[in-house]
């Protein structure tokens, strides 16, 4: 167990460090073309370039500058932002905050509505209310977020004019505004999490234990309660952990959509503005938390699980 | 070996693998599910195809801003789904744009396929150290969010066709090469390989002619799935304005475009909503079906 911490760990680190690194080539260096450009536009001189250049610590050598890069970072120095003009601490913290609600009320409320339809769909896999559900989800998946926020406007902010159609929370927060955000984000993912809840549940349903228990005369609620539910919801843990990962694309496009003033909004303003520090930090910020997440996932399910965790 | 075995070995003609091809879409029927999504599909297909003879204008023309669907333009056609703040006509717009998505995303994911299968083969056949890196070069490239990693990957080297192509081989094929090494790995201790590797066949041409073919039901299956994330993907760029530079229609740039005035003109920007969802649909059904049949035999 120790050594499979010490293991996920390890592989969270490394991971981390090649990510900066590519980050680091693909922003920073002349890879993709000049940094100075990117900054200061196509119509600056050569000479401010240069003194750019120069003030920025672009002529020393790129070993020698990624070393500096990731010893700030590492001590929490996280560089300025051009366009905020202001640290970029301050402007990254409010905005994750932000997308931390967003994010705890979609996982609040997909969570039980994708289990308890994967579940219900799983307990008699084929029967019309699986095939129902699983159509269902389908659909729901098939429609990406930017179309979903669209239909919600329409029929909630235009239509039945219930809802604000921005979450902008000028005036404060708003319970109201982050409706609509979290109903998009909930719509486009428990689809996915119902679907693989359904296939563990229908794994286990064909088990021998299953089968032992119905046949000694268990009413079925307390079959599938006290048998099924425990051992059909491991694999659920892992998929609603690795969901995280796709929160983080979804939050993209639903803050843009409804100017929510988020992480995923900052990280889409930093890269049109080319404010490189600032995207710097958001991308590691976006990596931390989707491979903690799998790191989380992992040992969470080895721990679940005791066939691996007595292994 | 045992003569069993020998009878195992597929018969990799041409002829005969194009007729069963043909064979299992007639399978489809028996999944309602399946028709549904293939004929969504064809339909789109076919609007790609015909779209010169189905849009009566130039997608790009500017001739009558803000009609509502149904107005009749001054040249005697019909604008059925209206105009947007440019004047140039929707319907036409979204036809054309469907050759646009049709191009691109088969394209992208044939590419994110050829890598990751070459990569996948790779992994899962040799095993050892080229399996060790391949695997943990894709562990951090989806251990990534994908969105975040085409963001930063289109912000820096430009939106444009050729580009985004690019960004989805990139993000997607690690997620292919596990798939085909998982089914590689299966595969590769099946006696009709170990008969390949007697005969002296080459490893390219057991790879390529006895695993892949063998590996196909998973990989068309998984491909019509990624066929339709590819497809919201490329529609989910156009939104955020990193997709295929204007004018050309794009699904996912006509609702970035017209979404500000979505409460005046709701049509505007629900069209093309309408058309990306039904496409992505249909794939996503005919993935479902196409799952069904392979599970019942």
């Amino acid at each position: 167990m120790a050594l499979l911490l010490l293991k996920r760990f390890g592989f969270m680190v490394f991971t981390m460090i090649v990510v900066s690194i590519i980050l680091f080539m693909l922003l920073e260096t002349g890879l993709t073309g000049d940094p100075a450009t990117r900054v200061l536009g196509n119509f600056a001189s050569d000479e401010q370039k240069e003194l750019w250049r120069d003030q920025q610590g672009y002529n020393q050598p790129v070993v020698l500058r990624y070393a500096k890069w990731l010893g700030h970072f590492a001590t929490g120095d996280l560089g300025t932002s051009i366009r905020y003009k202001g640290p970029v601490k301050e402007v990254l913290l409010p905005r994750l905050w932000n997308t931390a609600i967003l994010g705890f009320w979609t996982f609040a409320i997909m969570i039980p509505l994708s289990l308890i339809l994967g579940v219900l769909s799983g307990m008699k896999e084929g029967s019309l209310l699986d095939r129902g559900i699983s159509v269902f989800g389908i659909l729901t998946t098939s429609v990406p977020e930017f179309a979903s926020a669209v239909f919600f406007s329409a029929l909630f902010v235009f239509g039945l004019k219930w809802l604000p159609g921005t979450s902008s929370m000028i005036s404060g927060f708003e319970f109201k505004q982050l409706i609509l955000p979290v109903m998009v984000l909930v719509v486009y993912d428990f689809g996915y999490v119902a679907r693989m809840t359904r296939a563990s549940m229908a794994e286990v349903m064909t088990s021998q234990y299953i089968r032992t228990a119905v046949l000694k005369g268990l009413p079925y609620k307390q079959v599938i309660i006290r048998h099924a539910l425990r051992n059909a919801l491991i694999a659920p843990f892992t998929v609603i952990m690795l969901q995280i990962n796709w929160l983080l694309s979804g939050v993209i496009v639903v803050e843009f959509f409804f100017a929510y003033k988020g992480f995923g909004a900052l990280i889409l303003e930093a890269s049109l503005n080319n404010d490189i520090a600032l995207l710097e930090a958001c991308a590691m910020v976006a990596v931390v938390v989707a491979v903690g997440s799998q790191t989380i996932a992992d040992i969470g399910y080895t721990f679940l699980n005791p066939r691996i965790r007595f292994s | 070996m045992t003569s069993q075995s020998m009878s195992k070995m597929p018969s990799v003609k041409f002829g005969a693998g194009i007729w069963r091809a043909i064979k299992s879409i007639g399978l489809l029927r028996e999944s309602w599910v399946g028709m549904m999504g293939a004929s969504l599909v064809l339909f789109w297909v076919l609007v790609a195809v015909f779209a010169p003879w189905i849009a009566h204008f130039d997608p790009n023309a500017s001739i009558q801003p803000f009609a509502k669907p149904g107005t009749m333009s001054s040249f005697g056609y019909t604008f059925w789904l209206g105009t947007d703040h440019m004047g140039r006509d929707l319907l036409s717009r979204i036809v054309w744009g469907s050759r646009t998505v049709l191009f691109y995303a088969p394209l992208a994911t044939l590419s994110a396929y050829t890598v990751g299968i070459l990569m996948g083969l790779q992994a899962g056949y040799r095993g050892g150290l080229v399996d060790d890196i391949l695997s943990r070069i894709s562990d951090i490239i989806l251990s990534f969010p994908v969105l975040v990693l085409y963001i930063i990957v289109i912000a820096t080297i430009g939106a444009s066709g050729f580009n985004i192509v690019i960004a989805i081989t990139f993000a997607s094929s690690p997620g292919i090469m596990r798939i085909v090494r998982g089914l590689v790995l299966d595969l590769r201790n099946r006696d009709y390989v170990a008969a390949a590797q007697t005969r002296g066949e080459s490893d390219w041409r057991i790879m390529l002619f006895e695993i892949l073919p063998n590996a196909r039901g998973p990989l068309i299956v998984d491909a019509c799935l990624r066929l339709g994330y590819v497809i919201i993907t490329i529609g989910v760029l156009g939104f955020l304005g990193l997709g295929l530079p204007p004018p050309d229609p794009d699904w996912g740039g006509m609702v970035n475009e017209t979404r500000q005035m979505a409460m005046v003109f709701p049509y505007m920007t629900l069209f093309p909503c309408i058309a990306i969802s039904s496409l992505i649909l249909g794939f996503n059904l005919l993935a479902d079906g196409l799952r069904e049949i392979s599970l019942r035999d």
